[in-house]
Formats: structure tokens, C-alpha cells, sequence
């Protein structure tokens, strides 16, 4: 299978072509401001270098969030665009779950990929290996304080490594992490897209491809205000085609 | 006979997301837009994250809608014209980055296009343009004069020096209860109205060509709320008629003395705002008066609203002109044509 592999969720740009379970060729970027310049070009550098042409791959796997808003929208729609324009399969992984693909499996430890979400809050969720050396998730990616987020992993009661960019903003909170809790140096906080590319390979494919978003894990301020005025209020459709 | 050029065209700058398959430039094989209005009139206004959200949720079904209608394949296509500003930026960036995949995905031309030219292509699809032209553009984000000497250059001789026409026509309808966008309805209110307020009419006597709505919007902002303190009701399509006069007044004089100073054969009137009776009705009436030789051209009202058909044919001009994007294209929310400073005399 050739996978084509995505994530803008955050500061680093990462892309990774990977057959089966080789890594064909990747490219990761920690100095771009501006995914849109980067991530297009990226991608047909890589094509290039490889020798596949677009039409060539079988799956695009991308990071769908959480993370950056404007980021995850890159990545999500390239990959959706791809995926639809060339009739090919998709698959969405959890940002998060990326970054907890950093770590070896380990029985029965905890892993707690975690972003700075500002304001004190933190994107988290927590994961843990399987038997087959797969990660699964054991509490569900989530928006919630960072305070909050360490009595989540007490209440587990194992052994629990934090694995992210721990920002002035959370330091600042002054917290300290329970006797079980290790945070990972700052290196384990870069999504590898070969592993991404991995874990998407084993996943089945999104059925509708038009309605694959990224999880942004949050709604916007607008929509929490409205809701706020509105109880009760059902979803619905606020986009018509005319 | 040349070889028909078909282009595929996205648009996404504010919260309409929209495909469109155009065939040379003037032909609309499909034209598929899918709107936030219901959306945002929850807030008001256009809420910038949320626009974003949505175009992300429709960009691959108007690419497929689009192609399905057209009854066309990516084989067919010369090219992949897009708008890259201005608008918001969120919200361009899912129309550049789409674009940019099917572009890459197939091989094909990216054409970059400025909304803007967008909307004065609204009018081709009405008849053949002829330069020298001018435009006439008035929407929710701009009000502007555009000076076209010929084919595929823009150059800006008149602009808001404040709100865009349309932005007026919202603050106030927001004052007057009326929801986002309330172009349609003060419109509607104005022809069962009559100018009753006389509000004032900004920069009509200056000589430059630029535009200003602030004052006007401040004068019908003080009365309304000096009634409302003195618990009088004020007539709301006199107040409409009133503020629209206003409003018409100033494009219509503002367009004549640009006609003045231009020569031109062509008028252009494009842009949302240009789907307003009253305006339509005055510059008629003004163009059979005083240029009865020059032909003006309305984009039809269908198309004056945000719409990737027209997006489709002034990138068409852009294909034929050689413009051409790399895969690095990034969204310009604050692109603009150049400023032609007028010669002192
Ligand atoms: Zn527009």
C-alpha cells in the first residue's frame, strides 16, 4: 500500500510517503509560519524524489486535529481534496494519538499526548498499548485544564508519561505533576508522519469523504455564546446550496 | 474552430463556498454554490472561524457537484482558476488549498484570481466588454471605481474611504431590526418609501472619485435614536427610501464624474450591492441622460452575489493572459488592484 501522510496541527509541517511499512522519503519543517506556502510544494518534492506520481498512491492518512485551527484545515483539506480527486481511500488520526505514537510500546503505562489550547486549557487525551503493540485510546481526546487534565490521569491510577511542548503558559499555572507522572523531554513532541502513515494504514477508510472534518475539539466562541442564548436549540443544517 | 478552453473555478473568500465549470470564458456549464447566510445570521454578521468550518465541510462536494453537472472530467479541463483574495482569510484558504490539490492531482494550470475581477466578470455573461471600460463595484467589503484602459488591467480611480456600501447597509439595517444581509429588504422598504430625512450625501462636491459612508451612517444612527428617546416612531420606509437616496446619490454622481474624467465605452455595474433596484434604476436612468453612448453592462442579478462562475471567466482572461500560480499560491485577504493616483493638473 502507498500511503501519502499529512500533519499541519501544529508548528511542524510533516510529510511522509511510505510503502507498506517502508519510509519511502519524508520532510519535516519547524520554521514555517505558513503551512498553505509549504505544504503543496512539500508534497510534490517528495513525489518527485520518490518517483510516484499523484495518481500512484493508494491512501491519504492525515492528522485531523486537534490542534491549530487554520492548521488542521490544511491538512484535512488536502487531504480530502486528494483523496476525492483522485478516487482514492482517507484516513483521520487524532493529532494526539501522532504524538503518543512517539513512545515504544510499554505495558501498562499511560501516554498523555497533550497541546498548549491556551488560556490555561490543554488539548489531551490519554492512550495506552494493546497486546498487539497497537495504541488505543482509553480516555478520549478532549478540551479541558490542564489542572483538570492531571486528576484525569491520577484517577487512572498507573504510571503516566506527558508527552508534549510544555509552553510558559502551562508552566506558569505552576502545577506540579503527581508522583506517578513524568513529563518527556520536548523532543518526543514532534509528530512523525511515518508513523502516522503506519497507524493509517491499519485503519479502515472514512465512508463519506465530503463530510470529513477536522476535530477541532471545540466550538467556536461565536457558536458557545449563541448556544448559551439558545438552550435547547436542535443542529441543523446552516449551509444550503442555492 | 480553436479547441474549447474549460476552466474548473473555486471561490471561498467570505461564506459562500463555490465550484464552477466555465467554458471560454462565457459559458456557465456549472455553477455550484453552497451559502452560510442561515449560519451567520445567528450572530449578525460573518463570524470568520465558523466561515471557515463551513467551507471545509462543502469544498469536495461543490468540486464533485460541479464536474458531475458540467458533465465533465478532469481530463476535459485546461485549467484551475481560484480566488486568492481579497476576503477573509480562513476562508480563502480552503478555496487556495483545494484548488491547489486538483491542480497538482491532475497536472493542470493554477490560475490565481482577484475576487474583485470576480465580480466585474459577473457582467460578462451578459455581452461581449469593450475597452476602454470602467466598473462600477459595490459590495458588502468594497465600493470601488475601476479603470480598465484595456483587457486584464485594473486600476482603482475611485474607492471607500470608510465602509463598503454594503457594510452600511447592514449597520444601519441592524439598527432598524433587520438581520444580515439587509440589502434585499431596506431595498424593499426604500421603494414603498420616500426621502423624507434628507441625510447628508459625503464628498458628492469634491472632484476626487472617492467614496465615504460614515457620515451617512452616523446621521441615521442619531435619528433613529433621538426618536426613539423622544418615544416617537419613525416611518422605517422613509427611513429605507431616505437612506438609500443617499447611498444612490452618492455612487450614481460619484460614477458620472468618473465618466467625466475617463473615457470610456463600457460601464460595468458588478458586485452584491449591484443587485439593488434603486441603484440599477438610477444609473439607468443617468447613462440615458448624460452617456447615452456608453453601453452599461449589470452583472445579472444572479451573479452579483459571491459565485465561483465569475471566477471561472475572469480567470479565463487570466489564462489566456499567462497568469499563472505555483504550488506556494497563499491566500491575499488584503489584495487589491493599483491605485492609479490621479495627474495633477
Ligand atoms: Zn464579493
Amino acid at each position: 500500500m502507498k500511503v501519502l501522510a499529512i500533519d499541519t496541527s501544529n508548528q511542524p509541517m510533516s510529510i511522509a510517503l511510505v510503502e507498506d511499512d517502508t519510509l519511502k522519503a519524508t520532510t519535516t519543517l519547524n520554521t514555517v509560519l505558513n503551512h498553505s506556502i509549504y505544504v503543496l510544494p512539500t508534497i510534490d518534492n517528495l513525489f518527485k524524489r520518490v518517483g510516484w506520481e499523484p495518481q500512484d498512491i493508494d491512501r491519504v492518512v492525515v492528522a485531523k486535529g486537534p490542534g491549530s485551527y487554520t492548521g488542521i484545515r490544511i491538512a484535512v483539506t488536502t487531504a480530502k481534496t486528494l483523496a476525492m480527486t483522485l478516487k482514492k481511500e482517507l484516513v483521520g488520526v487524532s493529532s494526539l494519538q501522532v504524538l503518543a505514537s512517539n513512545l515504544p510500546p510499554v505495558a501498562d503505562q499511560l501516554i498523555v499526548p497533550f497541546m498548549d489550547a491556551r488560556r490555561g486549557n490543554v488539548f489531551a487525551g490519554i492512550y495506552q498499548y494493546d497486546g498487539d503493540q497497537q495504541l488505543q485510546s482509553v480516555v478520549k481526546d478532549q478540551h479541558l485544564a490542564f489542572a483538570e487534565l492531571l486528576q484525569l490521569i491520577e484517577q487512572q491510577g498507573k504510571a503516566a508519561v506527558l508527552v508534549g511542548k510544555m509552553t510558559k503558559r502551562i508552566q506558569r499555572q505552576g502545577l506540579t505533576l503527581p508522583d506517578q507522572v513524568e513529563l518527556l523531554p520536548a523532543s518526543y513532541a514532534f509528530p512523525s508522519t511515518y508513523r502516522l502513515a503506519l497507524m493509517g494504514e491499519k485503519l479502515a477508510p472514512v465512508k463519506q469523504i465530503d463530510n470529513f472534518v477536522p476535530d477541532y475539539l471545540r466550538l467556536t466562541q461565536a457558536e458557545r455564546d449563541w448556544q448559551k442564548q439558545h438552550p435547547g436549540a436542535k443542529p441543523q443544517n446552516y449551509v444550503e446550496e442555492v | 474552430m480553436t479547441e474549447d478552453k474549460l476552466i474548473l473555478a473555486f471561490e471561498s473568500s467570505c461564506d459562500e463556498t463555490s465550484v464552477a465549470v466555465i467554458k471560454n470564458g462565457t459559458e456557465i456549464l456549472s455553477n455550484i454554490v453552497a451559502t452560510q447566510i442561515a449560519s451567520h445570521q445567528r450572530f449578525g454578521g460573518v463570524v470568520p472561524e465558523v466561515a471557515s468550518r463551513h467551507h471545509i465541510e462543502w469544498v469536495t462536494r461543490c468540486i464533485h457537484e460541479a464536474l458531475d453537472e458540467a458533465q465533465v472530467s478532469y481530463d476535459d479541463l485546461a485549467g484551475v482558476a481560484v480566488t486568492y483574495g481579497p476576503g477573509l482569510v480562513g476562508s480563502l484558504l480552503i478555496g487556495v488549498t483545494a484548488a491547489k490539490t486538483v491542480a497538482w492531482a491532475h497536472h493542470l494550470p493554477l490560475i490565481p484570481v482577484n475576487h474583485m475581477a470576480g465580480h466585474i466578470y459577473a457582467a460578462r455573461f451578459v455581452g461581449d466588454f469593450v475597452f476602454p471600460q470602467m466598473a462600477l463595484l459595490v459590495s458588502g467589503g468594497h465600493t470601488e471605481l475601476v479603470y480598465m484602459p484595456k483587457e486584464h488591467e485594473y486600476q482603482i480611480i475611485g474607492e471607500t474611504r470608510d465602509d463598503a456600501a454594503g457594510e452600511a447597509y447592514d449597520k444601519i439595517g441592524r439598527v432598524m431590526g433587520v438581520n444580515y444581509p439587509a440589502g434585499k429588504t431596506v431595498d424593499e422598504w426604500a421603494h414603498q418609501g420616500k426621502d423624507t430625512f434628507h441625510f447628508p450625501r459625503a464628498m458628492e462636491n469634491e472632484d476626487n472619485l472617492d467614496f465615504s459612508f460614515s457620515g451617512l451612517k452616523s446621521a441615521f444612527i442619531n435619528t433613529c435614536h433621538n426618536a426613539d428617546q423622544r418615544g416617537e416612531k419613525l416611518n422605517k420606509n422613509d427611513l429605507a427610501a431616505s437612506f438609500q437616496q443617499s447611498v444612490v446619490d452618492v455612487l450614481a454622481e460619484k460614477t458620472m464624474t468618473a465618466l467625466d474624467q475617463y473615457s470610456v465605452k463600457q460601464l460595468i455595474l458588478a458586485g452584491g450591492v449591484a443587485a439593488n433596484h434603486g441603484l440599477r434604476d438610477r444609473l439607468n436612468h443617468d447613462m440615458a441622460r448624460y452617456y447615452p453612448q456608453v453601453k452599461m453592462l449589470q452583472a445579472p442579478l444572479k451573479y452579483c452575489g459571491d459565485n465561483a462562475a465569475m471566477i471561472g471567466a475572469a480567470g479565463y482572461i487570466n489564462y489566456l493572459h499567462g497568469d499563472r500560480a505555483g504550488l506556494d499560491l497563499n491566500a491575499v485577504p488584503g489584495l487589491s488592484f493599483p491605485r492609479l493616483t490621479p495627474v495633477e493638473e
